[in-house]
């Protein structure tokens, strides 16, 4: 099942330094990024807030465009957003809210010609069952709880079978323990999928948890510091996550406690 | 080091829902009536009616002011004769005409400003300009260019549709989520297709809000240019039969064609953009 070194990555990220504007400065958010996503990755982007992790994930959605390097996702260069890289964003709204659950699902999967009314009903149908809103396809997102609509929201990334998964800190806005759900409920979904994903998060357990591969990037501007393998899933509750954490704690804030040490 | 204070640990067991004595209870009959928004107004419609009828009995000038009885039972012989109807229908067809127009340019012009910054210098710069203007003001102009009928008509009105719509529309579109935009933008949608789809719904509360602007001005506007000129060819709509009627000292018609210009207002408002709003940021939570 393990892809070979060989096989052409889904994602590739070369040389990437991002740059925006705002009204007196030119920020440059990240600084010649490279990192490769191979299918089934479920690659996570962590960093300190400032790092230019949703930056990096808004130029792989083709809302940015790199200044300097190239994005390429199954060999293409990536000009303009589209549907082969769905996102799926932090903030609730993200649904729209004159459709229902089913109608929000279905949408991208006819808009953008995938399919036809009828089957893309019953693939959406199928998606939302699976994240165990089958009860609420006629609702509208208003009537829904913050982690229902992130859930609509991941079956409908998912229903368009994109080459990869966009995650912008899903859970960040949830409470900690609807987040625990909703990550092992990702997890399982994963399992029965194998979908290929990238998540950005700033917390470090989640980031153990949720990866099997993780980038850490260091603040202004973003550079890649480590590319580092997470733990074999079963792993993922024991000692050794802390000891990752640990160690993935002391690799980002390794300035920090040099500069303390200096006092 | 101070010791803490050892606290006993309290376990308990939550009572059983059938131990509660009111879990849910109905409202009672005046509550519920309460609760009913046209029921409510109906009742302020009664008391304005009331009113209007004890204070005409006591001035009992029907040239002043009519009691609500005259005017009703003069509406009721109007809408008999067939004449308010085929006033009021000429109205409302013009109205239609001037408002459609009014909307579909609206549209054109919105669709250029969001997509070009030229188009957005454009719309502001004329809604700037010409939102302010009456009108009627615009009417003696009309009148030379468009001539006496429905072309000036339809002419003063798309002014008054035009801006209202426009202005809130551009509005409504501007404050439209970032998430939104990049939620359409990520389903392939570009152009016209993200406007309909994504832009439209997104900003129909103010697209709405926009229209029942317009949609008032255009009546007020249209009444007004009727009282003026009213009659084409014969025929005029309800502000004519309105001037009509004063010149006779006909003032209980006068007082019907008013009342049946409100009563058409609140149709309006009431059952129509109620319907729609039901139907849409109702059900969509975009309104509270």
């Amino acid at each position: 099942m393990a892809p070979t070194a060989n096989t052409r990555p889904v994602v590739e990220v070369r040389g990437v330094t991002l740059q925006y504007k705002t009204r007196d400065h030119l920020v440059t958010a990240t600084y010649r990024v490279d990192f490769n996503v191979r299918r089934s990755d479920r690659f996570v982007l962590l960093g300190p807030s400032g790092c230019g992790k949703s930056t990096i994930l808004k130029a792989i959605g083709g809302y940015l465009h790199p200044t300097e390097g190239s994005i390429h996702v199954n060999g293409r260069d990536v000009t303009r957003p589209g549907p082969d890289r769905m996102m799926v964003f932090q903030e609730f709204d993200q649904l729209l809210p004159w459709k229902t659950v089913l109608q929000n699902v279905m949408f991208p999967l006819v808009t953008s010609g995938k399919y036809e009314k009828a089957a893309a009903r019953e693939k959406a149908l199928g998606l939302i069952n699976k994240v165990n809103l089958g009860k609420f396809a006629a609702s509208y997102p208003h009537t829904l709880s913050g982690g229902m609509k992130q859930r609509v929201a991941i079956a409908r990334g998912m229903a368009m079978e994109p080459d990869v998964l966009l995650m912008d800190e899903p859970f960040a806005a949830l409470d900690a323990l609807t987040r625990v759900r909703m990550q092992d409920e990702l997890l399982a979904l994963w399992d029965e999928i194998k979908f290929t994903v990238i998540f950005v998060t700033h917390s470090i357990p989640e980031a153990v948890k949720i990866g099997n591969r993780i980038l850490l990037l260091t603040p202004h501007p973003g550079q890649v510091k480590a590319e580092i393998n997470s733990l074999p899933r079963a792993r993922t509750e024991t000692a050794a996550s802390a000891e990752l954490g640990q160690k993935i704690h002391a690799m980002l804030f390794a300035d920090e406690i040099e500069d303390m040490s200096h006092d | 080091m101070t010791d803490a204070i050892l606290r006993p640990e309290i376990y308990r067991e939550p009572m059983s829902q059938e131990k509660f004595g009111i879990v849910e209870k109905p409202l009672t009959l005046f509550e519920r009536l309460y609760n009913q928004d046209w029921l409510r107004k109906l009742f302020v419609l009664i008391v304005i009616a009331a009113c209007w009828e004890i204070y005409a009995r006591w001035l009992d000038n029907e040239l002043l002011v009519p009691t609500f009885s005259a005017t009703v039972r003069a509406l009721f012989n109007g809408i008999a004769s067939g004449v308010i109807l085929t006033r009021a229908a000429l109205t409302i067809k013009v109205l239609l005409m001037g408002f459609a127009t009014g909307v579909f340019m609206a549209a054109v012009l919105t669709f250029l400003a969001i997509n070009t910054r030229l188009g957005n210098d454009f719309l502001e710069t004329m809604t700037a300009m010409f939102n302010p203007l009456p009108a009627i003001a615009l009417l003696p102009l009309a009148l030379i260019w468009f001539g006496l009928g429905t072309g000036s008509l339809i002419f003063v009105l798309v002014h008054s549709v035009l801006w209202a719509v426009a202005l809130n529309t551009h509005a409504g579109f501007r404050s439209v989520s970032i998430t939104h935009r990049m939620v359409g933008q990520n389903y392939g949608l570009r152009g016209v297709g993200f406007v309909a789809k994504i832009l439209i719904p997104a900003a129909f509360p103010s697209i709405l809000a926009g229209l029942k602007i317009g949609w008032a001005f255009a009546w007020r506007t249209l009444i007004a240019a009727e009282l003026v000129f009213g009659t084409t060819s014969g025929q005029g709509g309800l502000g004519w039969y309105i001037f009509e009627a004063k010149n006779l000292l006909n003032i209980p018609e006068v007082f019907a064609g008013l009342l049946s210009i409100i009563l058409i207002g609140l149709f309006i408002e009431n059952v129509v953009f109620k319907l729609i709003e039901a139907r849409t940021i109702g059900r969509w939570g975009m309104q509270n």
